[in-house]
């Protein structure tokens, strides 16, 4: 079991512990992930998120490699854009969903922990299979020397400048720059997966404690609350703001056109999946992901859907208390007919139907979209 | 973890407390923390009769669902309505507001095989 830089610090503050893609990683901390989640929403939320792959893609090839690689346009990129997009295989399933970043010279690549070794895998194989056309490209690994913690929430950004050497509020979203941060240089990304403002930083390991210490005596310091937050308040978090978790709304089992992430496809570029993904949209999905606002307990992922007939119209791929929307939802697959907001469907809780409602998602709009 | 003096347990973290003719029913402090935030209760309905071991609710905690078992044979005579509008208040205070159903046992008897709170305290301390 991998053990981040942060492992001693977590057991220390009491953290409960559980294996997360082979890290040993903090789930919640003794204030509970409800309150976690709800820390994150009225002031500042501090994630170790190490586990996360950074792969970093150069040479005379990268452009044209990283644009025939992933879904989303690359190419109109300017050095600090940031930008989401998947990875897709041949057959137009999702392999994982990735954090494009461009920054001067280079492609910087953040990539799902359980995922990473499959991607390096993929993307080597697809750069040695089109050298000749795309012109040499070096993929490296980044993932053991870089540090990743995100700091997200409505003061996040507020910490930050008081704390940087530059003005972080400066960055627009959905793009990056260099700072540093309590003298610890980064590269700062105005990204995150909470819905919050905020930024993931990206630094030399060795200053892990360091960061991760300073900032939350900071934050105390200047009368900003800030607290650590273990995966599963992150988990609430993204899923309110609905924001995909790779295994749940997307996998290789799994079309984006199906997700709802046709947006994050650029059909006018040329990359791998490109045809899967237009015979699907020709001959047209047959299960749709919808947002279900549920009562009587809690959804949870491989529920059974139905429709109020009894019939099964589909399946829970991910489901939770909402501590900020104060609902008990799910995501689900379910047939086109029945995705329409406002349908009555039912979902099977321990062997007993519980009434559920299609919603609109995402339940918690985040704040770059209000 | 906390014990409260007046109860006694199963090895499976339920308590039972004698509250007049009837018995309270809760989980344990050990239970509760262990489980983490509860965010769903759900209770059996008045009437209901169960024997000792057997399931008569479900607790959901963010990340699971857990059964609650019967520490005492009887008839669920109460359930406490307060858990279900604040699931929370469970892991506030497990052994007084956060208590789940009342009983009238049918085997009283049962009592004397429980563990009382030192017992239970040694056996849950060693999780």
């Amino acid at each position: 079991m991998n053990q981040t830089r942060l492992h001693d610090w977590h057991l220390a503050a009491g953290a409960k512990m559980a294996p997360f893609a082979g890290y040993d990683m903090p789930i919640s901390y003794p204030i509970g992930s409800v309150e976690e989640h709800l820390v994150t929403r009225r002031s500042v939320g501090l994630f170790d998120i190490d586990h996360m792959g950074q792969v970093e893609v150069t040479g005379p090839g990268a452009d044209a490699f990283v644009s025939r690689l992933v879904s989303a346009r690359v190419l109109d990129m300017k050095d600090g854009d940031a930008r989401y997009s998947l990875l897709l295989s041949e057959g137009g399933t999702v392999i994982d969903d990735l954090f494009v970043y461009k920054i001067p010279g280079a492609w910087w690549i953040v990539v799902n922990a359980s995922n990473r070794e499959e991607d390096l895998a993929w993307m080597n194989s697809l750069a040695r299979a089109h050298e000749r056309e795309f012109g040499q490209v070096h993929i490296v690994d980044r993932s053991e020397e870089t540090y990743m913690i995100a700091v997200q929430g409505p003061r996040a950004i507020e910490l930050l400048d008081l704390v940087s050497d530059t003005k972080v509020s400066e960055l627009v979203r959905f793009t990056s720059g260099n700072a540093k941060v309590l003298g610890v240089p980064c590269l700062v990304g105005r990204t995150g997966y909470t819905g919050e403002d905020g930024v993931e930083l990206f630094f030399p390991a060795e200053d892990a404690v360091r960061l991760w210490t300073g900032l939350l005596s900071e934050g105390e310091k200047r009368g900003i609350e800030t607290k650590a937050i273990g995966l599963g308040a992150r988990d609430s978090l993204r899923f309110e703001a609905g924001m995909p978790l790779h295994g749940h709304e997307l996998s290789k089992e799994i079309s984006p056109l199906e997700a709802g992430f046709k947006w994050a496809c650029d059909l006018e570029k040329d990359f791998v999946g490109k045809e899967a993904v237009l015979r699907l949209a020709e001959s047209g999905a047959t299960r749709k992901l919808v947002g279900l606002s549920v009562s009587g307990g809690v959804p949870r992922e491989g529920y059974e859907v139905q429709d109020e007939g009894g019939r099964k119209v589909g399946t829970v791929v991910a489901g939770m208390f909402c501590p900020s929307v104060k609902l008990y939802a799910a995501n689900a697959f379910v047939e086109p007919a029945v995705a329409k907001s406002g349908t009555a469907l039912r979902v099977i809780i321990r062997g007993k139907p519980a009434p559920a409602v299609v919603v609109k998602r995402p339940l918690y709009v985040p704040t770059y979209r209000r | 973890m906390s014990v409260d003096k007046n109860s006694r347990y199963r090895s499976s973290h339920e308590w039972a407390r004698k509250d007049g003719a009837r018995y309270l029913v809760g989980i344990s402090d050990h239970a509760q923390e262990a489980l983490g935030d509860i965010v769903f209760v759900e209770l059996p309905e008045v009437g209901k009769r169960l024997k000792q071991g057997e399931a008569f609710g479900v607790i959901e905690s963010v990340k699971a669902a857990s059964d609650v078992y019967m520490p005492m044979s009887g008839t669920i005579v109460a359930v406490n309505d307060a858990v279900s509008g604040d699931p929370a208040l469970v892991n506030r205070e497990p052994y007084a507001g956060g208590w789940l159903v009342a009983i009238e046992a049918s085997a009283p008897a049962e009592w004397d095989g429980l563990l009382d709170a030192a017992a239970y305290e040694a056996e849950a301390g060693k999780e």
